[in-house]
């Protein structure tokens, strides 16, 4: 893999009425783990099911019901830490947040407090071409989800919803290293690209499968580095917690406004109180949710219906042994191997499906022109129909062989691109379209000869022209290239004119 | 044959596959006891219909030559087992009209090997309690009493229902749940046989939690052999309980050999307490020169941890059935109580769990949201842990030693009048758990056997405790003991 060097961005910098602030943020991000069981019941996971439906017994939290870890769940979550280089921790337990609420039918969230299943790692954020922010993990553990509660279907009631209730979540916790909304979301980003590269979770924020807790602070120039020498957070500004956003442009949003309220009464002479905060993207602002003094008192402690949670480093290793190429990596060997630019390499390894497609296409093929056709005529068509990837009309073999026709000369750029828009219009073998629809390009010189004959023939003053100026030979070749309908080869067009008008 | 009721286990069970006696008699010989007995409070759900259909099926298999283990044998259930469409409510008001639409792992191993159900019985509510007075049902009553003396008295707790039905001979064998002595100390109360065995011997899968990591489940019986082939049904590993353990469960009736010579017998010192009746003092030390002209070597050990036990105990498992009880909320099954108009949902919280919990479940729910609450964790929960470790470390120790089995009182005094502990401070209910909460820290086999009256006519109990899994060895140094002990008094039947 290339070594990638890089500069760290600066930090974003807010100007207040006395002076600039630095923000400082830490992220805490529910990734939904990818598995079609619960974490601790054998329900099923599947998203927009009848309300009530995908729930067990356990996830009821009826009398006498014990958890059963699941497996896969817990592979997942190692097969997450080994993507992030993070220390996998072979003994981890779980505990119970206790708390009452009726989407929470046992009364308590099983979740990993004191020995996380995964420990320190890190993630690697580019911000632009050498420009990247390297942001540390502190600690990733599975916890369990909550059901959801439905306040506005009657004025009288609520309704309850358990289907997501013990669905696995990886709850992964960065240090406070992301220094603006940007960054913000550049860590999410990549945080959802590696994840949907290991296959651990499906990255849809839209459904909720990824959210974020974001932890916002403001500082004076100068004090972050002072916390980053010592590790001291008194160094650092009081945080709030903005909870449950899940989308990329709120939360920026929110981390700037939140940011702009903390500098406003820091200047008027006030305190920034650790609170939990809610987003309201209507009103553009955030607004207390709980004080510090309201704050639960989770009463955690050891949930005594599990063992701890033991798990071998064979086992490890077999899975790192079969962790896929991660995003990072596979974008250094688009570089080098198919010399492709910063650019191209980012775009095509952006979305694991894309990376899949563009391999399948550049296998064999010359990987420059395959990366051309994929970002520029695959995802221009794709976009102007809301196309994604996965949904393409065109697959791999179809492009490839769109490509394999231009790179034998079979047909020239501009029959290509027709090519492509009847192959994504109406499918078919590149090949067998050409062949039947004749739009095989002509490299047959004796009949260009003919045809570079005749136009000389029908245009003795051209002719004469085009001696005296040379550059008047694109002409003949303009000419030729229409009396063959485009599909003669324009290099021997172009050949065969010279030497006939002796230029 | 007369008296069917009165019979145990194995001698049923023989009386059975010889075809001297029919399921459908033994259990109807049961269910007319248990009709004239509500006097007792033992049963507080009856299911005759389920137990005939069952006594005719087992019937069937044993004429067909397929009698497993308790074929044919009926039993009682404690309230804690959650059984498939009948009442369960842990002896609480809060699981009022919950029916479950599951079957305990435990009841449906029984169910398997062919026992008969005849009803659910009493207990404190949540098992919390010495005497089965926190029941919503009321309290069961003993059927022993103090010579002429009518008073009524506790069958102990909180498998009272469990032990009252055995005493009483209202069903063969009961099963119980132990979180700190509530098999073993009704057992010793009514001169039966209760068996705790090692945790993860039997799926808590099923059976309403208390406190998890001190639940367990097992027989309470009319003599040692029936706790055998009892408990012999009742364990193995169930992988929907992660705390149940894959090992084999070996024939433990086929232990039974009596034979202890050799076997090294520890008297713990500390469990000798200040102010403990000269009658249990002297009855423990009776129970010892048994064992010891059985063969057995006795050997004085230490238990230095002892007496932190009860105090960590009563940490522990309040903390525990503090998150175990959150789940009664009144949102799912169960009571909800009734609310005033602008009621939400806190309003509902509160006024349902204090209609549907009694006093002692609130006390120790409060006990427990307080150790581990934040500032306090460390200082109550925290340390407790500890002292747990030291004292299962005790007895690690003493085992090292080459001890195989202690012996100790299973009480501090024998059955009390119910209503005598009621104006008591709690930890004086609290302390009849002395002898038996370290075993439950521990998560070793202890076993309650009868071995002596007091002045008053009543039975008292002795406690051995064995090494972890070796609940086998453990029931033969209690059948031997038993042997020795020839305690075969019976309460007389006033009811």
């Amino acid at each position: 893999m290339l070594d990638l060097t890089f500069e760290p961005p600066k930090p974003k910098v807010i100007a207040g009425a006395k002076h600039d602030w630095e923000l400082v943020i830490g992220m805490e991000v529910h990734a939904q783990v990818s598995s079609r069981a619960k974490l601790f019941s054998g329900a099923s996971t599947t998203f927009g099911a009848e309300p009530n439906s995908n729930v067990s017994f356990v996830d009821a939290a009826m009398p006498g019901m014990l958890p059963v870890i699941n497996e896969f769940c817990v592979e997942q979550a190692v097969r997450t830490g080994l993507g992030l280089k993070a220390a996998i921790n072979l003994v981890s337990a779980f505990d119970r947040k206790n708390y009452f609420y009726p989407d929470l039918p046992q009364g308590y969230q099983i979740s990993q407090l004191y020995h996380p299943i995964v420990g320190e790692g890190e993630v690697l954020v580019e911000l632009g071409e050498g420009i990247a922010r390297m942001v540390r993990i502190e600690r990733i553990h599975l916890e369990q989800d909550a059901g959801k509660s439905i306040h506005d279907m009657d004025p009288n009631m609520s309704f309850v919803d358990l289907n997501r209730t013990g669905v696995a979540l990886m709850e992964i916790v960065s240090r406070p290293d992301i220094r603006g909304p940007e960054e913000a979301a550049a860590y999410i980003a990549k945080l959802r690209q590696i994840l949907r590269y290991l296959g651990t979770c499906d990255g849809n924020m839209q459904n909720g499968n990824l959210r974020a807790d974001v932890n916002v602070s403001v500082c004076r120039p100068g004090e972050y580095e002072k916390y980053w020498e010592t590790q001291d957070f008194s160094h650092l500004g009081t945080r709030c917690e903005i909870k449950n956003m899940n989308s990329m442009r709120f939360i920026q949003q929110a981390i700037e406004v939140e940011a702009r309220r903390q500098i406003a009464l820091l200047e008027a002479g006030g305190e920034v109180v650790q609170e939990t905060r809610l987003y309201d993207p209507d009103k553009g602002e955030t607004r207390s949710m709980r004080s510090k003094e309201e704050a639960h008192d989770y009463r955690y402690f050891p949930d005594p219906d599990l063992l701890p949670l033991e798990i071998e480093q064979t086992w490890v290793d077999e899975i790192a042994a079969a962790l896929p190429e991660l995003p990072d990596a596979r974008k250094a060997r688009y570089m080098s191997d198919f010399g492709l630019t910063d650019y191209d390499a980012s775009v095509l390894t952006a979305e694991v499906e894309t990376a899949a497609y563009f391999e399948a296409v550049a296998q064999g093929r010359d990987g420059k022109l395959a990366a051309n056709w994929v970002i520029n005529e695959l995802f221009g068509r794709l976009k102007k129909e809301d196309h994604d990837i996965t949904s393409s009309p065109v697959d791999p073999a179809q492009l490839g062989g769109i490509i394999d026709l231009i790179s034998r000369g079979d047909i020239s750029g501009k029959i290509a691109k027709d090519l492509f828009e009847i192959v994504y219009t109406e499918g078919g073998d590149p090949a067998e379209i050409v062949e039947a629809r004749g739009m095989k390009q002509v490299t047959d010189t004796g009949a260009i000869e003919a045809a570079v004959d005749q136009v000389i023939a029908d245009n003795p003053a051209q002719v004469e022209k085009a001696k005296a100026n040379p550059k008047l030979a694109g002409w003949f070749v303009g000419q030729v290239m229409k009396a063959t309908g485009g599909k003669a080869n324009p290099k021997a067009v172009n050949d065969i004119v010279q030497a006939k008008l002796g230029l | 044959m007369s008296d069917l009721n009165k019979l145990g286990l194995a001698e049923a069970r023989d009386a059975l596959r010889k075809g001297d006696v029919t399921s459908v008699e033994l259990t109807e010989a049961c269910l007319s006891e248990i009709e004239a007995a509500d006097a007792l409070n033992a049963f507080v759900h009856k299911t005759p219909e389920i137990a005939l259909e069952r006594a005719r099926a087992a019937d069937a298999r044993i004429g067909a030559g397929d009698a497993p283990a308790m074929c044919g044998l009926p039993i009682g259930i404690k309230d804690l087992f959650c059984t498939k469409g009948v009442p369960s409510q842990a002896g609480s008001r809060i699981l009022e009209g919950f029916l479950p639409e599951y079957e305990s792992t435990v009841s449906q191993q029984l169910a398997d090997a062919g026992a008969v159900m005849l009803g659910k019985l009493n207990m404190d509510e949540f098992a919390m309690g010495s005497s089965n007075e926190t029941s919503v049902y009321g309290n069961a009553v003993s059927p022993w009493r103090r010579g002429n003396d009518d008073t009524q008295l506790t069958p102990g707790g909180s498998s009272g229902g469990s032990a009252a039905a055995v005493a009483a001979d209202l069903c063969l064998a009961a099963t119980g749940t132990d979180t700190g002595g509530s098999i073993r100390q009704p057992a010793a109360f009514t001169g039966t046989v209760g068996l705790k065995p090692t945790y993860g011997r039997c799926s808590r899968w099923g059976i309403v939690a208390f406190a998890s990591s001190l639940d367990q489940a097992g027989p309470m019986t009319k003599s040692v052999r029936d706790a055998a082939i009892m408990l012999g049904a009742m364990a193995g590993h169930d992988p929907r309980d992660s705390t149940s353990v894959d090992l084999a469960v070996p024939d433990f009736e086929a232990l039974l050999t009596g034979d202890i010579r050799g076997k090294r017998i520890g008297i713990p010192k500390e469990y000798r307490m200040d102010g403990m009746p000269e009658e249990i003092e002297a009855l423990w030390h009776e129970g010892a020169e048994m064992l010891k002209s059985a063969g057995a070597e006795i050997v004085d050990i230490s238990l230095p941890h002892t007496r932190y036990a009860l105090p960590a105990y009563y940490v522990i498992a309040p903390a525990e059935a503090s998150s175990n009880l959150a789940r009664y909320d009144g949102v799912r099954y169960g009571h909800r109580a009734t609310l005033a108009h602008g009621d939400g949902i806190t309003e509902m919280y509160e006024k349902t769990r204090a209609e549907g919990f009694g006093a002692e479940v609130q006390r120790r729910v409060m006990v427990g949201t307080y150790v581990l609450s934040a500032g306090f964790y460390d200082a109550y929960y925290n340390r407790a842990r500890k002292v747990r470790t030291l004292i299962k470390k005790d007895f690690e120790d003493a085992f090292a030693q080459g001890v195989d089995a202690i012996l100790t009182p299973a009480t501090p005094s024998a059955a009390f009048g119910l209503g005598e502990m009621g104006q008591a401070d709690p930890v004086q209910m609290y302390l009849n758990d002395v002898f038996t909460v370290t075993v439950n820290l521990a998560g070793l086999p202890g076993i309650a056997v009868p071995t002596g009256i007091d002045h008053q006519g009543l039975p008292l109990g002795l406690q051995l405790i064995g090494r972890p899994w070796e609940e086998g060895d453990l029931l033969n140094t209690a059948y031997a003991l038993e042997q020795a002990a020839g305690f075969v008094a019976k309460p007389g039947k006033w009811w």
